[in-house]
């Protein structure tokens, strides 16, 4: 029998029909759905007389264009409370399930997902949103739309896409301790730069993947994306199906049975090829930080910015451009660096786990003054399990109060803006100009690096205090 | 969707690479439920100042150049998966967007929009650019039926992949959800086999 990949296990099955010379007409298991990619794919849905499909494989979310404090009051901003309203308008139109906010289950959808058990082993899973790799973790082939395909989505269940390339990213070896899954990826990418997978789907695998937990493996999915490509999976293991049991629409009983059995037939069969294999020394990677306008511009956190010559060529018109942006000076050490703003949330490290490195390192000590810290949790249930661990009274001695779920200064469509020229050291996903607010100076960064800064009001390694 | 058979059309050269979603249309643009009126604000941030007024060394602002062509640095489209990126440059004008490399999910936004990705070689792309700073009237031909694109300052003519079905659907307008509306039958015997 030929050996075939994780990836390839789940796509075959998907497979509905092939268009000739064409893209794989795929059939879809689990939408997500939230307010800012939707509208235009409902509207067009109106246009055309259809109904939803499958109504019940979406769910709806809303989260990118809400505000972090008061939200049980109107939205203030009218625009973003008629798109907001929009996406309960068409929940409601189309028989969708929403969870609205102030819904327990309300949150950022890249968290909610996997946390109602939703997301499952060997799905097909889409949203319009590019982090929807994130639920690649659990082994599903997971990836961002946009809102035409969202609209065939919720008319067909179906998607044309042509078939991506397999590439296996293997992390020999054992992580440093201090050392979190975000700087696993920032490292990834420096080395692969923001295009270096784009064509490909990727999966994790190796020793130090094994070794994470569902949720850092989620960051890691999550940022596959910023290097272009279409998605990020890791087999499914013991780690997956006991996160998985205790989650509520995850199957039970003899349904559980049943798909565990079929889960444990998805992990890439020994010696299946990939179109690409590339391997990491996961000891060698230190604490990371970004130091330009891209997520593949990243450094270990003792290293300085790379000077000009280091550059290729071709690349040095968009260095300088970022090397102005961010005002730094090639060839500086970023290390001691004051910063004026910390983001912890985001779907990359917004979930539990993000805040109790975070907790766990802030406390007894006391938040740099100067600094403005956004504590923002991925989803509500976060929230919840937070005030559960007490750890928002240990945040709150430390001098930080924590915000409500949504994405936040991640993406800054509310309030949450970084003001132009202040430094951001963001536990989010992308440092593009503007994307934390018009001239706003994003450094990536997990969580516990997060944590350093916030406490010195530097940028420090966090093994040194 | 419109139509695409040939442009003959001058360039607006961007010759920055890595140009993400978020620059083409910043996320503060994205709270709109329709698909019309991104077109001003396209690359909004390096378009205008604080104040709203236009910053006259960005090139859209440049009245030099102009076309329905945008000439773009690799990796063109890169980050978030947001279609309003393909709206404001449908919205703008552009029926093309040629660059050496494109990220996936852009180019599949861009075709379904009717904006043509072109990706052309490294060298083609470097010639163009330095064609249209010596001329800003030069002009490209992209052909779709042929699959080629000629710089006409040169005459150099490169020839572009495209998946033959995206050329099928832009050549005649056509989209995806047709296909998938027509297929209703083997949708349901795919679900009934699991
Ligand atoms: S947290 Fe950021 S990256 Fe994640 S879905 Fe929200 S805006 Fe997108």
């Amino acid at each position: 029998m030929t050996k075939r990949t994780l990836f390839d296990k789940i796509w075959d099955a998907h497979v509905v029909t092939a268009v000739p010379n064409g893209p794989t007409q795929l059939y879809i298991d689990r939408h997500y759905c939230h307010e800012v990619t939707s509208p235009q794919a409902f509207d067009g849905l109106r246009k055309r007389g259809l109904k939803v499909f499958r109504p019940e494989k979406t769910t709806l979310s809303p989260d990118h264009n809400i505000p972090t404090l008061l939200q049980d009051q109107p939205i203030k901003d009218l625009i973003s409370k008629h798109q907001v309203d929009t996406l309960t308008r068409n929940a409601n139109e189309f028989g969708l399930t929403m969870y609205g906010l102030g819904h327990s289950k309300n949150g950022i959808i890249h968290v909610i997902g996997p946390e109602n058990g939703l997301t499952l082993p060997g799905m097909t899973i889409v949203c319009g949103d590019s982090h929807t790799s994130t639920h690649g973790a659990f082994g599903s082939i997971a990836f961002g739309i946009g809102t035409s395909e969202v609209e065939m989505v919720l008319a067909s269940q179906c998607i044309l896409q042509p078939r991506p390339k397999t590439m296996r990213i293997t992390f020999n070896g054992k992580l440093k301790s201090g050392v979190t899954a975000k700087d696993l990826a920032l490292y990834m990418i420096s080395q692969l730069t923001t295009g270096g997978a784009t064509g490909y789907f990727v999966e994790y695998a190796g020793e130090a993947i094994r070794a994470l937990s569902m949720e850092e493996r989620m960051t890691v999915c999550n940022l596959s994306i910023e290097m272009g490509a279409r998605g990020g999976m890791i087999a499914p293991d013991e780690t997956t199906y006991y996160y998985i049991k205790r989650r509520e629409f995850a199957p039970k009983d003899e349904a559980w049975d049943k798909a565990l059995a079929y889960w444990k037939t998805l992990p890439t069969d020994e010696g299946a090829v990939f179109d690409r294999a590339i391997a990491f020394d996961a000891s060698a990677i230190e604490p990371m930080i970004t130091y330009g306008t891209n997520p593949g511009m990243g450094i270990s956190i003792h290293s300085s910015i790379p000077t000009l010559d280091e550059i290729d060529p071709a690349g040095r018109i968009s260095f300088e451009k970022a090397m102005t942006y961010m005002g730094f000076t090639p060839g500086e050490k970023i290390e001691g660096k004051s910063i004026d703003y910390v983001f912890l949330g985001s779907c990359t490290n917004g979930r539990i786990e993000d805040f109790r490195v975070f907790a766990s390192f802030v406390k007894g000590k006391k938040k740099a003054e100067h600094v403005i810290a956004w504590l923002v949790p991925g989803s509500w249930a976060v929230e919840k399990q937070i005030r559960a661990e007490g750890l928002d009274k240990i945040l709150e001695e430390a001098g930080f109060a924590l915000r409500q779920p949504g994405c936040s200064a991640c993406l800054a469509m509310n309030d949450d803006k970084v003001p132009a020229g202040k430094y951001a050291v963001s536990t989010s996903n992308r440092n593009f100009e503007g994307r934390q607010g018009p001239g706003a100076r994003t450094l990536l960064a997990g969580p516990l690096v997060a944590a350093a800064a916030a406490i010195t009001g530097k940028i420090t390694d966090p093994k040194n205090i | 969707m419109e139509k695409f058979q040939t442009l003959t059309s001058t360039c607006v050269p961007l010759p920055i690479e890595n140009v993400d979603t978020d620059q083409i249309i910043p996320a503060r643009f994205l709270k709109a439920t329709t698909r019309e009126g991104f077109g001003a604000n396209l690359f909004a941030d390096w378009r205008y100042d604080k104040s709203g007024q236009p910053i006259s060394n960005f090139v859209l602002n440049n009245s030099t150049y102009s076309g329905q062509a945008l000439v773009a640095g690799k990796n063109f489209g890169s980050g978030s998966s947001r279609e309003h990126a393909a709206w404001a440059l449908a919205g703008y004008g552009f029926k093309v967007v040629v660059s050496s490399f494109f990220a996936d999910i852009f180019k599949g936004n861009a075709l379904n929009n009717g904006v043509l990705p072109v990706v052309v070689s490294d060298v083609f792309l470097l010639e163009l650019f330095a064609a249209i700073q010596v001329d800003p009237t030069t002009t490209i031909t992209v052909n779709l039926e042929q699959q080629t694109i000629s710089n006409n300052a040169s005459g150099v003519v490169e020839t572009f992949e495209i998946n033959p079905y995206k050329k099928e659907c832009l050549l005649h307008g056509l989209d995806d959800i047709d296909y998938l509306l027509s297929k209703k039958d083997a949708i349901e015997a795919w679900e009934k086999a699991h």
